[in-house]
């Protein structure tokens, strides 16, 4: 594995920090140990790789068995790059979201509003050549939440990513421009810099709109990046 | 340079993407030893995590069209996890050296906001004396959480504690 790289540290303030305690439920699920320090190795460098022939996309959320879900119908798309720039092309994206309501299609949720028959709410796809994703879905509705009297969770859809190794995996969330609720969302508030943070923030795309059908969206996301310098020689073949 | 995007909780309702047949990684008919993890995931208060997805990479065997080399588990009411995979051999370290036989665990659930890492090692293992991950953490007790206990002909077992008395290494990733 002589010259495999590793991935750059987080920039400050750019990640959440796991003790968050207006978010409730970090309290008892948060280390108190510092993280142990060690330089990534193969284990770290390399991931996983998932084929659409093992794992169909599904890029339209937006009807079941061919019945439209309520709701408003959106478009959402982007380009996943590193933080050099470069595109991380043929990576696979993982999205789940509540329906229009703010209900997920989950029986832990058990919040008092529809669920739709004609809408699930779990969608994969996978980035092109450039980069770029794209997904049919409706605007997810928000839902209370027990953290505090009267929480409740801006409209977001959940998003995961892997990238080019297991140091590059990303489980995240999208938000929407303009929601009132975010600046009172303790999971939101969770990034300590408000510039990171606002980039959770999908912008609204008006090129992306399809006129008289979906609002378009474009919502871009950053893996991490190779480490400045190589790997050292990694030594003995072993390559069990 | 733009850093990278932020993470966010994969909150309550994950299993939405979710594949139990993720958690098998000799699905496809690979061929190899046989291993089997399984564990349970609990809180600082020693209450078992239940809502939680745990993620299994390994570098060694490589992952080949029959071996994905990464797996998914939802834990269960008691916090249990458990994935069937193939038996991890050495791989190459930094410099010269080589580390130990090992599994790459991420914790994700709602309360957490950015993965945690961790990996399970294997007792009796005789490259574990010398594995330049396990040579830093000084503390025997505390080393002894990222190393898994044999339990049957090829089972494994490895609790994951989040906080408190007891609690896990995690890993700078
Ligand atoms: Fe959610």
């Amino acid at each position: 594995m002589t010259g495999t790289l590793g991935f750059r540290a987080a920039a400050p303030g750019s990640q959440p920090d796991n003790d968050s305690p207006d978010y409730g439920s970090t309290r008892l699920r948060h280390p108190t140990q510092p993280l142990l320090r060690f330089a990534h190795t193969i284990t770290e460098a390399t991931g996983p790789r998932f084929s659409p022939a093992q794992f169909p996309p599904l890029a339209d959320m937006s009807t079941v068995d061919g019945k439209a879900a309520l709701g408003e119908r959106i478009i959402v798309h982007g380009r996943v790059t590193d933080e050099d720039g470069r595109p991380v092309p043929q990576t696979m994206i993982e999205l789940w979201q509540a329906n229009a309501a703010g209900r997920y299609h989950h029986p832990g949720d058990q919040h008092d509003a529809p669920l739709d028959p004609h809408f699930r709410g779990a969608g994969r796809v996978f980035t092109d050549a450039e980069g770029w994703y794209r997904f049919v879905s409706i605007k997810p509705g928000a839902y209370p939440w027990r953290n505090h009297p009267n929480a409740w969770r801006p409209n977001h859809i959940h998003y995961s990513l892997f990238g080019a190794g297991f140091a590059t995996r990303l489980i995240t969330q999208m938000y929407f421009p303009g929601d009132p609720l975010l600046p009172l969302d303790p999971v939101y508030n969770a990034v300590p810099d408000p510039a990171h943070r606002q980039r959770l923030v999908a912008m609204f795309d008006l090129a992306a709109t399809q006129p008289d059908w979906a609002l378009g969206y474009r919502f871009d996301i950053v893996l991490r990046g190779p480490a400045a310098t190589p790997m050292e020689n990694a030594g003995p073949e072993h390559e069990a | 340079m733009t850093p990278a995007t932020a993470a966010q909780t994969i909150g309550p309702y994950w299993h939405l993407i979710d594949d139990p047949a993720l958690a098998d990684l000799t699905r496809f008919g690979a061929a190899g030893t046989r291993l089997v993890l399984a564990g349970r995931l609990l809180d600082g208060d020693g209450a078992p995590v239940a809502d939680a997805c745990v993620e299994l990479w390994q570098a060694s065997p490589a992952a080949d069209e029959r071996f994905p080399g990464y797996g998914r588990c939802a834990t269960g009411a008691d916090g249990g996890f458990r994935f069937v995979t193939l038996k991890p051999g050495p791989v190459p370290g930094r410099g010269n050296t080589l580390q130990a036989p090992h599994l790459a665990l991420n914790i994700l659930a709602r309360g957490i906001l950015t993965r945690l890492y961790t990996r399970a090692y294997f007792a009796g293992e005789a490259l574990n004396a010398t594995d330049p991950l396990l040579a830093l953490v000084e503390d025997p007790a505390r080393r002894a959480s990222l190393v898994a206990s044999p339990d049957g002909p090829d089972g494994w077992r490895l609790d994951i504690r989040l906080q408190g008395p007891g609690e896990s290494v995690f890993i700078e990733i």
